[in-house]
């Protein structure tokens, strides 16, 4: 199984499974705002592995890493930047710990939070900090890179670029689309699906899709989107459990493993390739997703 | 003749260039600059945060009118102050502790800026001590708060008791705004008040300023 990578499996099986949330489940956990899941890598590993472990035990096809925000520049926040490769590193070997041989890893890439085009950050500079960090997670037994939550073309593509020079593995990159007044899907930055999926597909992604942003039902269309830009392309979907609402002040995701389910034969008649969660996901979300589509009994 | 006009058209394109570069004649001309700022700058933001309302324009455009707008208002702030032009009042504004995000906050600022108001603008990730220390040390009339995240908007009720606290909340009106704010959590935080967008942010700053 380890030997086989994502476009492998999908050639025996038409749907793969993925992992839901972990900084969210941090959250409930203890992670304050604004403090660095990353750092939990080496102060919290067992706390770590234990997500991770609990995504593993429900049989997914792969999981990601706790490494969503470890680039430097976004570690600078919490001065952390000069810790970068050793957290990636160690966020990777946790996984790689949890998944053994059963599963494959996805090291997590997530946005800097910096524009290009504002010029807060160089080119050069973002490109570094992806290298980095694409680096040190396959140091640390990444199968795979999965470069998600991205709005901007130009950041996605140097993170794409980034991974395709610096490991040899498969590439996943994912964007966040949300409705516009007319009815279409893009991204804040303006960003439709057709024109990403050309952009990343050509920089070296294999396998793309969308995560986070309004619920399952919002990725339908998206899926469609893509679909008619390209038939073949795997497309990996992660969504939130819903749009988040604030109840006595504690952050609730709406949406229900069973609502999660219902629109389920949707998202696969739209094309999906591989399902997984975003935030406010739990192992719940996923095992009942996995138990409706027949890939393990219900208990 | 400085073309006020393209200068209205340039800030709406996002093109700094053009926006100093007419500024800059304008006020060798010695056009009056609040005659610049409200008939020209302001109605620019208006319209580029109406198109991005109704998504016909995104986040860079938005970025690029912003930044075209702040540059002009360097040329013209310091002008104002030799004149001894008053601010109308004067903003604190920040996205609170442990949130990063800035761009929504950066435009309330712009468009506060742009619309006479005095702004100093703390950033992103504000601890409430922050805020404290700065309505303690010198006259601030509106602390503008920004959250994105459902996990950091209980930090603007935070930074509410943080005033109480040094008894300074009754010297300041507290707003709130982010996407997931609503009027009835800013009413359930005691906060002074709450909008939607950028535009709304200097209706409410000048009726707040007003009562
Ligand atoms: C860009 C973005 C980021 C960037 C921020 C870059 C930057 N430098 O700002 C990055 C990548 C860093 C980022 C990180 C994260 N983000 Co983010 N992000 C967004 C995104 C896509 C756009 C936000 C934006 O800039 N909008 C454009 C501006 C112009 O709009 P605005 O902020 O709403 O501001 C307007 C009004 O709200 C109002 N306003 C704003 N502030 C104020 C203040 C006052 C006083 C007033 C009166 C009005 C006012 O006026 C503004 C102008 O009209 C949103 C999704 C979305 N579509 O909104 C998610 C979103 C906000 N992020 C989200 C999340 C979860 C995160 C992360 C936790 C990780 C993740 N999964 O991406 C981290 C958290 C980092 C942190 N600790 O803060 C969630 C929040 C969910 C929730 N409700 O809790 C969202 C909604 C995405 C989603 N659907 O899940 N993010
Ligand atoms: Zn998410």
């Amino acid at each position: 199984m380890r030997t086989t990578g994502i476009q492998e499996l999908l050639k025996s099986r038409s749907l793969l499974f993925c992992d839901g949330a972990w900084g969210t489940i941090f959250q409930s956990a203890g992670l304050k705002p604004g403090e660095s899941s990353e750092l939990w890598n080496r102060d919290k590993r067992k706390k770590v592995l234990e997500v991770a472990q609990s995504y593993v035990d429900l049989g997914v096809d792969m999981i990601e890493t706790n490494s969503f925000g470890g680039n430097r520049i976004t570690l600078a926040g919490s001065g952390l930047e000069n810790d970068a490769a050793e957290l990636n590193r160690i966020a990777a070997e946790i996984s790689r710990e949890a998944a053994g041989d059963k599963c494959l890893v996805l090291g997590s890439v997530g946005p800097t939070g910096k524009i290009l085009m504002m010029g807060d950050v160089s080119e050069n500079e973002m490109y570094d900090a992806f290298a980095e960090q694409v680096h040190a997670l396959k140091q640390g037994g990444a199968d795979a890179i999965c470069i998600e939550t991205m709005t901007a073309l130009d950041e996605a593509e140097l993170a794409v670029k980034a991974a395709v020079e610096n490991t040899d593995l498969e590439i996943v990159c994912t964007f966040t689309f949300a409705k516009t007044v007319g009815g279409d899907y893009k991204t804040v930055m303006g960003v439709t699906p057709a024109q990403m999926a050309e952009k990343m597909l050509s920089a070296g992604a294999s396998i793309i899709g969308t995560n986070c942003g309004n619920g399952i039902e919002a990725m339908i269309p998206v899926v469609k989107a893509f679909r008619s830009f390209n038939e073949d392309v795997p497309l990996l979907v992660q969504a939130n459990a819903g749009v988040p609402k604030i109840e006595n002040g504690k952050t609730v995701f709406p949406e229900t493993p069973d609502e999660m389910v219902s629109h389920v034969p949707d998202l696969i008649d739209a094309g999906v390739s591989i399902i997984g969660g975003c935030c406010g996901t739990t192992p719940a979300h996923i095992i009942a997703i996995m138990i409706n589509n027949g890939i393990i009994p219900a208990l | 003749m400085a073309d006020l006009k393209k200068l209205n058209e340039s800030i709406i394109s996002g093109d700094l260039d053009t926006s100093v570069q007419i500024t800059k004649e304008a006020l060798a001309e010695k056009t009056d600059p609040q005659e610049i700022i409200q008939k020209y700058m302001i109605p620019a933001m208006d319209v580029i945060g109406g198109k991005f309302e109704r998504n016909e324009v995104f986040v860079p455009e938005l970025l690029m009118a912003a930044r075209a707008m702040k540059g002009s208002l360097d040329l013209i702030r310091p002008l104002l102050a030799e004149r001894g032009i008053e601010p109308q009042g004067r903003v604190i504004i920040g996205t609170v502790k442990g949130d990063l995000h800035d761009i929504g906050k950066n435009l309330v600022a712009s468009m506060l800026e742009g619309s006479g108001f005095e702004v100093d603008n703390l950033g992103v990730d504000v601890p409430s001590d922050k805020i404290v220390a700065a309505v303690q040390s010198k006259k601030i009339d509106i602390v503008a708060l920004s959250a994105l995240l459902t996990t950091t908007m209980p930090s603007m009720k935070g930074v509410i008791e943080a005033l109480k606290e040094a008894g300074v909340r009754d010297k300041v009106k507290v707003i709130v705004g982010g996407p997931a704010v609503t009027q009835e959590f800013c009413d359930q935080i005691g906060a002074d008040g709450y909008s939607e967008n950028a535009n709304g942010a200097v209706d409410l700053v000048r009726k707040l300023l007003a009562s």
